[in-house]
């Protein structure tokens, strides 16, 4: 059974086009990378699959149900900038994501739960490498810091979708290995469904099980805009890993590309 | 080194500060003791001792008639209505501001009222505050309230929308509701900036203050400088001006230290 499911899917800003006839089928636990230039969608399709923006035609099925049109807690998201809270510590910041669920009243948890609550965070936050600094405010960590953080954050929820808008966009090299290195062991311990854009090719052929290049495959010179992009190819990466996922899983999917 | 490159030192820069309030009193205090030498009557320019004497008899002898100590009983009252006043606004502006900024249906209705209530003079309108609440403390309060929340109001709206659309959906994806969003995320963000507004605004709350006061009431800073106005006594609203700058300073200073204290994150974050 397909896990997230796009049909026909157009997204459009009054006259332009972004998105044109977008089919694609997600089985649960695939790591897909999002490319493609500037402007060509990929993010306009993440925003779509964060419920934060609706497409203009077509539908989005999440596990069979249609998409939730507004963000919530069922999917995860880390963006390049902006997406830890300024105003609370580390530690405030993760276990944040355990009191706001739990508590619709006050957004937040006293006591023993708030005890558990912290703990857990600590935890995982002691995971990403973040054990060192719980009670610091995110403007004292470096760039990659807070991108653990936000990751951390991100997962204490335990979402079912992982969407990264260009996570490590900011970060120099060699923290960027760090943290592709984090993503993945977490990815595997979790077995989420992770959708990434990156500008970074070679970022998106290392990190995925499936490659997705956004690309305009109509042009009209005298109409930039009427146009939009489609997935051109769709590659599937990292066998070794592939093979690692969950066994149905990947029996899924191999028996999917050798039908493709 | 070109002008714009050099910097004072830590003595020099105190010299620096210093030097224009030294400068200031001594053009004052030579001009006054000029006129005093000429008519030791003098009551324009009064000099130092003068000055005390009004303090003395003001701030440390009870009043023969009341029995009380004016300059106290002033300080107190106008303190009071300054405070309920700032209070109020600032409840009211934090409020506003939060349901304009972040609540789209609410900012429709909201936004344009607010632009255009900030543009009606505070001050216009006080005649009418005393019709419709009386010459007693509720329309002198009424008037810092009316005259600096739509500013406030307005400015938290603005700093509301400038709080990243990626927090206020990150906030969402962790579970929270539109009430616990304001609570958790946009209230603390906005808190050290209302305080920072409430320093812009402060100017203004002193002059609806003293304003409303001069006109009606029978004690405060304002009706005490406005009643020996009367009598050309320079050696009373003197020192009671400075004891107004002195109060609006501590305040201005107040607020800047608890905004450091209760918001350390926020000196960073702006970076």
């Amino acid at each position: 059974m397909s896990f997230i499911q796009v049909n026909n899917v157009w997204q459009e800003y009054g006259d332009q086009v972004v998105l044109e006839r977008l089919n694609l089928i997600v089985r649960e636990g695939e790591f897909c990378t999002l490319v493609g230039a500037s402007g060509c969608g990929k993010s306009t399709f993440l925003r779509l699959l964060l419920g934060h923006e609706r497409p203009s035609k077509g539908e989005i099925l999440l596990a069979g149900q249609p998409l939730v049109a507004e963000p919530d807690a069922s999917r995860g998201v880390v963006f390049q900038r902006y997406s830890v809270f300024p105003h609370l510590t580390v530690l405030d910041n993760v276990a944040v994501g355990l009191e706001l669920p739990r508590s619709p009243l006050l957004g937040r948890l006293f006591g023993n739960a708030k005890r558990e609550a912290r703990e857990r965070a600590a935890e995982l936050l002691r995971k990403v490498g973040l054990g060192h600094a719980l009670d610091k405010y995110p403007s004292a960590l470096s760039g990659g810091m807070q991108q653990r953080l936000a990751i951390a954050q991100a997962l204490i929820t335990t979402p079912r979708v992982l969407l990264l808008d260009e996570p490590f966009g900011a970060l120099d090299p060699g923290i960027r290995k760090d943290m592709h290195a984090l993503l993945l062991e977490l990815w595997r311990e979790t077995g989420l469904t992770v959708f990434m854009v990156t500008h970074d090719l070679s970022e998106g052929f290392s990190l995925g099980t499936r490659l997705l290049v956004f690309d305009k495959v109509r042009h009209d010179p005298h109409a930039p805009n009427a146009f939009g992009a489609r997935i051109t190819y769709d590659i599937p990466l990292n066998s070794d890993r592939r093979a690692a996922l969950p066994a149905p899983l990947a029996e899924r999917l191999q028996s999917q590309l050798q039908g493709a | 080194m070109r002008l714009i490159n050099r910097h004072p030192d830590r003595g020099g820069r105190l010299l620096l500060i210093l030097l224009p309030f030294a400068l200031l009193l001594f053009a004052y205090f030579a001009g006054s003791t000029a006129r005093l030498a000429e008519n030791p009557n003098d009551k324009l320019l009064p000099g130092a001792a003068q000055m005390v004497d009004a303090v003395q008899r003001l701030a440390f002898t009870e009043d023969k008639r009341s029995g009380g100590y004016l300059f106290w009983q002033d300080t107190v009252s106008s303190l009071g209505r300054l405070g309920l006043g700032i209070g109020i606004a600032a409840l009211l502006g934090l409020c506003l501001g939060i349901a304009a900024g972040t609540l789209p249906l609410l900012s429709a209705p909201l936004s344009p009222l607010l632009t255009v209530l900030s543009m009606v003079p505070p001050l216009a309108i006080l005649p009418i505050l005393f019709i419709v609440f009386g010459l007693g403390e509720l329309s002198k309060v009424m008037l810092i309230v009316i005259g600096i929340t739509p500013i406030l109001a307005r400015d938290m709206e603005q700093r509301a929308r400038e709080i990243p659309a990626e927090l206020l959906i990150k906030a969402q994806t962790l579970g929270a509701n539109t009430w616990t969003l304001i609570l958790r995320v946009v209230l603390p963000q906005l808190l050290p900036r209302l305080l920072i507004a409430l320093r812009l605004v402060l100017g203004s709350a002193w002059l609806f203050l003293i304003a409303a006061e001069a006109i009606a009431s029978t004690d405060g800073l304002g009706y005490r400088i406005f009643l020996v106005r009367r009598y050309l006594a320079m050696d009373v609203i003197l020192p009671y001006v400075a004891w107004i700058t002195l109060l609006a300073w501590l305040m201005d200073l107040g607020l800047r230290q608890l905004a450091r204290l209760c918001f350390p994150w926020y000196e960073g974050a702006k970076a």
